[in-house]
């Protein structure tokens, strides 16, 4: 069963590997934002009192770009369900709870090295996190926020019959949980009735956990963070391994 | 338990149905060790469905089925070790090298390594493709493709080869290379093959029994001669229309339909 876990994360990560179009394609959107919003917002920010906004921002974007990357391959499986890979999969003797999670380890390991890639990028533009044994941990929540949202996008996309409801997810879904994040404005000072429907965004942990880690400023509390993260993980584990048992092709 | 009966595959009184539309309508059917099988019927007739339910991807709403004496509902892995499958669409991983590809599979059937690689190089070999080996699948032809997918559905050695539609989309001379090569097999290893397709004088040429289902019901069973003789035709393919009728068969375009539809134009664009 580990072989065949192995060898299903290693196909995920090859693909991964071999897209580098797909790769530099992805890095626009979060490079976009970090400088765009970083740099343009920073002046005004700092003026309002809130320190620096670069700072801030980087743990909001790479939670971003790894949300963003995790739902894409847990979506993928529609595509692969009808054209690839995954009916081949699921005529081999194997359980399905183990395809499940061999994707899900490879998708979320995908989207971790992508958010590394975009947290290098922001060192290289400025962003100076406080170094220490807080980047291990930081790595950890990482990798809990891809986990977590691979797991949904497998979720969502086993409802699905085919990509003409990807629009819907990417408006519906993916852009709300990142926008009423807090990756872009502290919850501190928000509005209560914002910082209610944060409450309720699985990735505002993730954002506030990597702020916790890497800057030192937190909202929730790096150890709220962290049990949160692990139990939604959990829950969105469990239920995508439901669903998926009950594809049929 | 071993295979006690002389059938490899036997069903009986199969019936699938799908909310109100029955898709297989009481059809029961067998097929012989190492023979070369084939189901006609036209689009929508229950082909795939059928096959579907044989290879443990849907469950049958009634009746009984036994791959290789076992049941694939009860025992799934059993039946999954029994058969190789090359599907109507290509479910290759296009992102990865053929070597790759089929390294995927072994694992995937708990082939011993050293086993695994040995059957790997050779069935490259038969299959013509050992000089592209290491060349991402992206990069072949439709024909190429196939001939992966068939070597593919072979290592872990199954007792029967289903191939959905293998010649759809290739020109005559892949289609007549490929069907030489699955008289081969089915020849030398003695291996079960159960095949659909829509072009007659394929099946008339390499099938020894033929199935003939519409409406999800089994209308005609027997060899290519004794299906002319039924009908009186002169061609499988009049033979075919006799037993079917003349009428277009509307089928709904469904979700793999557009999916189809979206391939197309993602491989157009990725080229």
């Amino acid at each position: 069963m580990v072989s065949i876990i192995y060898i299903l994360w290693l196909r995920q990560l090859k693909r991964y590997l071999r897209s580098r179009s797909r790769i530099v394609g992805s890095l626009g959107q979060p490079l976009l934002f970090l400088l765009a919003l970083g740099f343009g917002f920073g002046p005004t920010f700092e003026k309002a009192g809130g320190g620096d906004y670069f700072q801030f921002l980087v743990p909001g974007v790479v939670a971003m770009s790894i949300l963003f990357t995790a739902m894409f391959s847990g979506i993928e499986i529609i595509w692969d369900r009808q054209f690839g890979f995954l009916k081949e999969t699921l005529v081999a003797p194997v359980s399905r709870l183990t395809i499940m999670v061999g994707r899900t380890l490879g998708g979320a390991t995908v989207a971790t090295l992508q958010g590394c890639i975009v947290f290098v990028l922001a060192m290289i533009f400025g962003f100076r996190p406080e170094f220490g044994i807080n980047l291990p941990l930081a790595l950890a929540f990482m990798f809990l926020i891809a986990l977590l949202f691979t797991a949904l996008g497998t979720a969502v996309a086993c409802q699905l019959e085919d990509m003409q409801g990807f629009q819907l997810i990417m408006n519906f879904l993916i852009m709300p949980l990142f926008f009423l994040s807090g990756a872009l404005f502290p919850l501190d000072v928000a509005p209560a009735v914002l910082v209610m429907i944060a409450r309720c965004d699985p990735l505002s942990y993730g954002v506030d956990g990597l702020r916790g880690t890497l800057i030192g400023v937190s909202h929730f509390g790096i150890a709220l963070d962290g049990g949160i993260l692990v139990v939604v993980t959990a829950i969105f584990l469990w239920i995508g391994s439901v669903l998926f048992k009950r594809i049929e092709v | 338990m071993m295979p006690t009966t002389e059938n490899i595959i036997d069903v009986q009184h199969l019936v699938k149905k799908f909310g109100e539309l029955t898709a297989v309508n009481d059809a029961s059917f067998t097929v012989q060790h190492g023979e070369i099988f084939a189901f006609l019927g036209p689009n929508g007739a229950g082909k795939t469905t059928t096959i579907k339910m044989l290879t443990t991807l849907l469950h049958p709403t009634s009746g009984t089925i036994r791959v290789n004496g076992f049941d694939p509902l009860k025992q799934q892995d059993e039946v999954r070790n029994s058969f190789g499958i090359v599907f109507q669409d290509p479910s290759l991983d296009d992102e990865l090298t053929a070597w790759e590809n089929l390294e995927l599979h072994g694992v995937l059937y708990a082939v011993p390594t050293k086993l695994r690689r040995e059957r790997m190089s050779q069935l490259l070999e038969v299959v013509g493709l050992s000089d592209r080996k290491d060349d991402i699948t992206r990069t072949f032809s439709g024909g190429m493709r196939r001939r992966l997918e068939i070597a593919r559905g072979l290592l872990h050695h199954p007792k029967i080869l289903f191939l959905d539609e293998p010649t759809i989309g290739l020109d005559p001379q892949t289609r007549n290379h490929l069907w030489n090569h699955v008289v081969e097999l089915n020849q030398k290893e003695g291996i079960t093959v159960f095949l659909t397709t829509h072009y007659m004088e394929e099946a008339d040429k390499v099938a020894g029994r033929i199935a003939v289902i519409d409406h999800g019901k089994i209308v005609a069973q027997g060899s290519s001669a004794e299906l002319k003789a039924q009908t009186s035709t002169q061609s499988l393919e009049d033979a075919f229309l006799a037993l079917t009728g003349n009428s277009i068969r509307e089928e709904e375009s469904g979700a793999i339909d557009n999916m189809r539809q979206m391939a197309r134009v993602w491989r157009g664009k990725r080229r």
